[in-house]
């Protein structure tokens, strides 16, 4: 199968239903690469994510420079997407971030890990509420 | 490569006087080893006569491949004539469910009311095999499996042997993660397996106007089985999984709008699928 990388059945799955959702959602594959953020994401973003293409999930989060809801810095391995990345568990974490825009929201982000039906991991979802 | 259809009719057995040209048989494919060995893809009710013939060859070591456990993949594994052979051996192959190993959900078909025999009494070698995401090696040809989009638990398989390439994704509903023409290939489901093949066996199940009744249900339109066979690179496309509504002469009609389509896209002339067809792909030396 090295004769041409496809992306996991899950992971093409879970990119369908992010494009269908109102919900600001990315996704990341095994290994910490962003694979695909939907639209809806764009707007905190800043640009399409055909633009950006794919990256490491951590550079992409630290764009937002992830705050508690008090303004400290929140350290990385207290954030779902690395949680769901390092730990293969979901969590839920409110935080505050600055988008590409300037402005300063609170967001509720929520991480959950895929996977496969033996157990395979293959990646991750971060969904971002607004608060 | 030496690739025989046995069956190609999709969902439930079809004989009568409209299908007689491209077969009623329910999918079964097999790809030609050596003489001792057998690979064997699905147990639809085309592997009944496939059965008889591996008698009359002596073929004492079959692996079956199956792309999953819908009915029409296994109806006829009950009378597969090799199963009820002490001399033979049988591997069966098949993607895993987190409840049930293979062999137990196999045992379902093979129990009362369905069936007066058990599983545990039929005479053959048994093994039984999960496979989802994974390359091994039958004999001298490399098969993988890959997990594809349709209902429960489902892998297509590739075939590669002397440099020939053959790929066998007979239930497949790829369009249902997004429109296959707006999508790269790596985010396709099934792509990788029919990456550059010489041959794709595809699901190509109903005309482009049927399709958005069934959309969900786990088959391709001929448009989108042409689309599919393009964005992996295939260079042929055989149509399968024929609409049990279809007479012979309807399905000529899908292998036209297939041809058109295809013409389109710069790929070569696709075929229906007909019970008994042998299709020769020639080895190559490997890159």
């Amino acid at each position: 199968m090295e004769r041409r990388p496809q992306k996991h059945l899950l992971l093409i799955l879970a990119r369908e239903l992010a494009s269908n959702l109102a919900t600001p959602t990315l996704i990341a594959d095994a290994e910490g690469t962003l694979v695909f953020y939907n639209e809806a994401a764009e707007e905190i973003v800043g640009r399409p994510f055909t633009e950006a293409g794919e990256m490491p999930v951590d550079e992409w989060t630290r764009a937002f420079e992830p705050r508690a809801p008090t303004g400290e810095p929140l350290a990385a391995e207290r954030r779902p997407v690395r949680i769901a990345l390092d730990e293969h568990r979901p969590s839920h974490q409110t935080m505050r971030v600055t988008g590409a825009d300037g402005v300063e929201r609170d967001v509720a982000v929520t991480g959950f890990p895929l996977f496969a039906h033996s157990e395979e991991f293959v990646g991750i979802v971060a969904i971002f509420w607004r608060e | 490569m030496r690739v025989t259809v046995w069956g190609c009719r999709g969902s439930v057995a079809t004989p009568g006087p409209e299908t007689v040209t491209y077969g009623g048989n329910t999918a079964c494919v097999e790809v030609a080893l050596d003489d001792d060995v057998a690979l064997v893809l699905d147990a639809g009710t085309g592997i009944r006569e496939l059965g008889f013939d591996l008698q009359r060859r002596d073929v004492r070591h079959v692996h079956l491949c199956l792309t999953h456990l819908h009915l029409d993949h296994l109806e006829g594994l009950r009378f597969f004539a090799p199963l009820w052979d002490n001399g033979v051996t049988l591997d069966i192959w098949g993607p895993p469910s987190k409840l049930l190993s293979l062999r137990q959900r196999i045992a379902r078909y093979f129990s009362p009311p369905l069936f007066p025999i058990e599983l545990r009494d039929v005479p053959a070698r048994l093994s039984f095999n999960d496979v989802e995401h994974r390359t091994w090696t039958i004999g001298e040809a490399e098969i993988t499996a890959d997990l594809v989009l349709h209902p429960g638990p489902t892998v297509g398989y590739r075939v590669e042997l002397a440099g020939a390439s053959f790929a066998y994704i007979p239930d497949h509903e790829p369009a249902l993660a997004g429109m296959l023409r707006e999508r790269s290939p790596d985010w396709i489901s099934g792509s990788a397996l029919a990456a550059d093949v010489d041959l794709v066996v595809h699901d190509a199940q109903f005309f482009e106007d049927e399709y958005p009744q069934y959309v969900g249900w786990g088959h391709s339109s001929v448009a989108d089985a042409v689309a599919f066979a393009t964005a992996a690179g295939a260079r042929r496309l055989l149509l399968f999984h024929h609409e049990p509504r279809h007479s012979d002469r309807v399905l000529e009609r899908l292998e036209d709008r297939a041809r058109e389509l295809a013409a389109r896209d710069g790929l070569a002339p696709p075929a229906l699928a007909r019970e008994g067809m042998v299709v020769e792909l020639p080895s190559r030396g490997r890159a």
